[in-house]
């Protein structure tokens, strides 16, 4: 048999790549502010644990450098107490800290099977024509930075392309174009599902748990078509789930007098069927709160086939 | 087979992720009821209601809080944690986003109760980083909640205390296997960890830890409410409940449609109007890349979890994609095999190395040059990759290559007859993103 070679051109694994610094870094060129931010961030985690800080303290320094730099790395490792390999270790792994400067404007269309097959495949082709980029390049201007993303849970709005992170949905190459477009003129165009742009650093701000009345746009789109579809639908037909009693003890409630428990349907016929578990994600049983499964196999059992999808539900 | 909106119910409601509209629609009566209730009665009560994780694996929710080690009266209690499977990535899977973006506030409900029930202090949400505006809506509820008294100290004047910690992921989908996850919220590589032993004994921070998707934990209010018995009317004994099917793809109105567990894909497709460009039905997924493809053979099968397993899929995350007769299967696994290449994490070596093998033939299945022992080769590789690694990951991976094969046998055979794809356009752009 033939199998493929490592000379394939183009193919790697990202999360098993190598992080090259020039550099060892210096923490010093982050200033007090954001120490002290830092600071906020440990205060998250319970003591003694900060080093689940170190997701969000990446964020921080990647939003004021617009991707995670020698000195980053350095700034975390300090405030962790961590060696600097330790800490690049975690960002080779994530796809979100960008190695590279990275633009105002993080351009990502999905190429995953659906979207990449409802047109997101020409999408992709047709912005790095457009901007004479490849996948994880950035305009000479630094405007935008073109990536390629994997599936980015929003089948249903299916082409999916995303600004900053924030979804412009079914998207088709004109309307991809013009958007691009739009962003180099140094206009926001409004997503369709999200809140007003803002620029890459903002939002990895943001990602890093810093919010603020106006960053969390309360007013801001959240639904479409696709999201309602279902309820419109089930109005149109008179659908409704099974009724309950809802017993009103609630104060705020039973004052603003909303009697909506949900209205009655007929119940389907449930037929039986054994139950099957996942051996993937079966505890053990140790509890004492459960004295009539003391401790046994609880599931050491080999994985059988077909027992996946338990990631990324 | 009627829609039985529960989880979306408030969707399209007038902003229904702000506190105000939440309550007004019997949101936190749940949790009232809940906290007049032991916390061995909770467990029993969703127990009793047999809910199944929506996260993927449909694992009994009320026996994974019943397998927290609970201390013995007069012993000091140890910290226990619940975390809260909020990393949609799977293929195919677009449910969590808009529950969190719409309807916060009712999976913040849900993790009170569990907290409560599992007798938990804090809890950490884990959202994927680039769902921002998730990220958004589910930091405001949390605020707005410890405003109302929902969390916070002595909530509700019950006495119980809890908090939640929102912790935001950086673009990985392993992070949402579970063990993977918490390796990720202790700041490390997403990498999974050997089972056993189990999180709910060694989770977060080695202590016994309660791990469970949004829409599972959005459904103990309602739970709560209505009773064991109430959800039970929906969908099979063994796998009851209400399921946000979602659908996407070539149907007419893709989005949520949520009806009983067990409705079959002919159901769903009327509700959703049919195909979208005149074509028929070719291959579809049951729930996610990572449930092995279905065909028109199994438009009748029900969708639950146990059903699936029977008809050799499985119901994932109830994410339906659906493709028609102009779609080529093998650029369809190809892409998929692409994904599973990227996000390997790299620490099994048959998933790694597999995953990688899968894309070279593929690739030259798609562009020319493919033989007929490859397809060989590929049934082979899935042999040595299946079962083979620690996480589920890697059987994922095996689904839609295995499945493919076993359905569209032909269709490989045509693209090593015709060296290359036979489908118009899809040549081109084999590979677009590199």
């Amino acid at each position: 048999m033939t199998l493929p070679t490592n000379s394939d051109a183009g193919r790697e694994n990202f999360r098993t790549s190598v992080i090259q610094l020039e550099r060892p870094g210096d923490p010093s060129v982050f200033g007090e502010q954001t120490r002290a931010e830092a600071a906020e961030i440990i205060a998250r985690y319970p003591i003694g644990q900060s080093r689940s800080a170190l997701l969000p303290l990446l964020h921080l320094v990647q939003s004021e450098q617009g991707y995670v730099t020698a000195d980053g790395i350095a700034f975390c490792a300090e405030r962790l107490g961590l060696t600097k390999a330790q800490v690049s270790a975690v960002v080779t792994f994530y796809t979100m800290y960008k190695r590279v400067p990275t633009g105002e404007y993080l351009v990502s269309v999905c190429t995953n099977t659906l979207c990449g097959m409802l047109g997101g495949d020409e999408i992709f082709a047709a912005l790095g024509e457009a901007l004479d980029l490849g996948d994880n390049e950035t305009t000479a201007d630094a405007t935008i930075t073109l990536e390629h993303a994997e599936c980015l849970a929003a089948c249903d709005y299916a082409p999916i392309v995303t600004v900053n992170y924030e979804f412009f949905d079914n998207q088709t190459v004109a309307s991809a174009r013009e958007l691009v477009a739009a962003l180099r003129d140094g206009e926001r165009p409004l997503p369709s599902r999200g809140a007003p742009l803002c620029s890459f650093k903002q939002i990895e701000r943001q990602i890093a748990g810093f919010h603020d009345a106006e960053t969390l746009a309360p007013d801001a789109n959240s639904t479409g078509v696709p999201t309602e579809v279902g309820v419109r639908l089930a109005v149109e037909r008179g659908h409704t789930a099974p009724s309950y009693a809802v017993e009103r003890t609630d104060r705020r409630s039973a004052e603003n007098g909303a009697a909506t428990a949900p209205p009655t349907a007929p119940p389907t016929a449930p037929p039986t069927a054994t139950p099957t578990t996942s051996a993937h994600d079966a505890p053990l049983n140790t509890s004492v709160s459960d004295p009539e499964h003391p401790q046994d196999s609880g599931g050491d059992a080999k994985p059988e086939p077909g027992s996946a999808a338990t990631a990324g539900g | 087979m009627p829609l039985t909106p529960v989880l979306t119910k408030r969707f399209g409601t007038d902003q229904p992720w702000k506190i105000e509209n939440y309550e007004r629609l019997d949101g936190y009566t749940g949790l009232r009821k809940a906290l007049g209730m032991t916390p061995d009665e909770l467990i029993a009560l969703v127990k009793d209601s047999n809910l199944r994780g929506r996260g993927g694996a449909g694992f009994p929710a009320g026996m994974k809080w019943q397998f927290i080690p609970q201390a013995k009266e007069g012993e000091p209690a140890k910290p226990h944690y619940v975390v809260v499977n909020a990393d949609e990535g799977e293929p195919g899977t677009c449910r969590d986003l808009p529950l969190m973006m719409n309807d916060p506030h009712s999976m913040i409900e849900g993790i009170v109760i569990a907290c409560y029930a599992v007798r938990a202090e804090r809890a950490f949400i884990y959202i994927r980083g680039e769902a921002v505006h998730a990220i958004r809506r589910v930091t405001a509820a949390v605020e707005q909640a410890r405003a109302g008294g929902y969390l916070g100290s002595n909530i509700l004047d019950s006495g119980f205390d809890c908090e939640i910690t929102i912790h935001n992921g950086a673009g990985a989908y392993i992070c949402g296997e579970e063990t993977a996850l918490l390796d990720s919220l202790e700041g490390k590589r997403g990498q999974p960890r050997l089972k056993p032993p189990f999180p709910a004994t060694n989770g977060l921070y080695d202590a016994p830890t309660v791990v469970n998707n949004v829409g599972t934990l959005a459904s103990v209010p309602y739970i709560v409410l209505g009773g064991a018995d109430w959800f039970k009317e929906m969908g099979p004994a063994g796998s009851p409940g209400p399921c946000m099917y979602s659908l996407s793809g070539r149907v007419a109105n893709p989005g949520q449609y949520e009806a009983p567990m067990g409705s079959t894909l002919r159901e769903l497709l009327e509700l959703a109007g049919g195909m979208s460009r005149g074509k028929e039905l070719k291959f579809w997924t049951p729930g996610g890349s990572s449930t092995p493809m279905f065909t028109t053979e199994h438009l009748d099968t029900p969708l639950d979890f146990d059903s699936a397993v029977q008809a050799g899929s499985m119901n994932g995350t109830s994410a339906l994609m659906i493709f028609d007769e102009d779609d080529c299967v093998v650029r369809a696994v190809k892409k998929w095999c692409d994904f599973y290449l990227h996000e390997s994490c790299g620490k099994c070596t048959p998933c790694r190395e597999g995953t990688y093998w899968y894309v070279g033939i593929y690739e030259r299945l798609e562009a020319g040059g493919g033989t007929e022992e490859d397809i060989d080769t590929l049934l082979d590789l899935s042999e040595n990759i299946l079962g083979r690694s620690f996480c589920a990951f890697g059987d994922g991976a095996t689904s839609p290559v295995s499945s493919s094969i076993q359905y569209f046998r032909d269709e490989y055979l045509a693209h090593v007859e015709g060296d290359g794809c036979p489908f118009p356009g899809a040549r081109a752009l084999a590979g677009a993103h590199r």
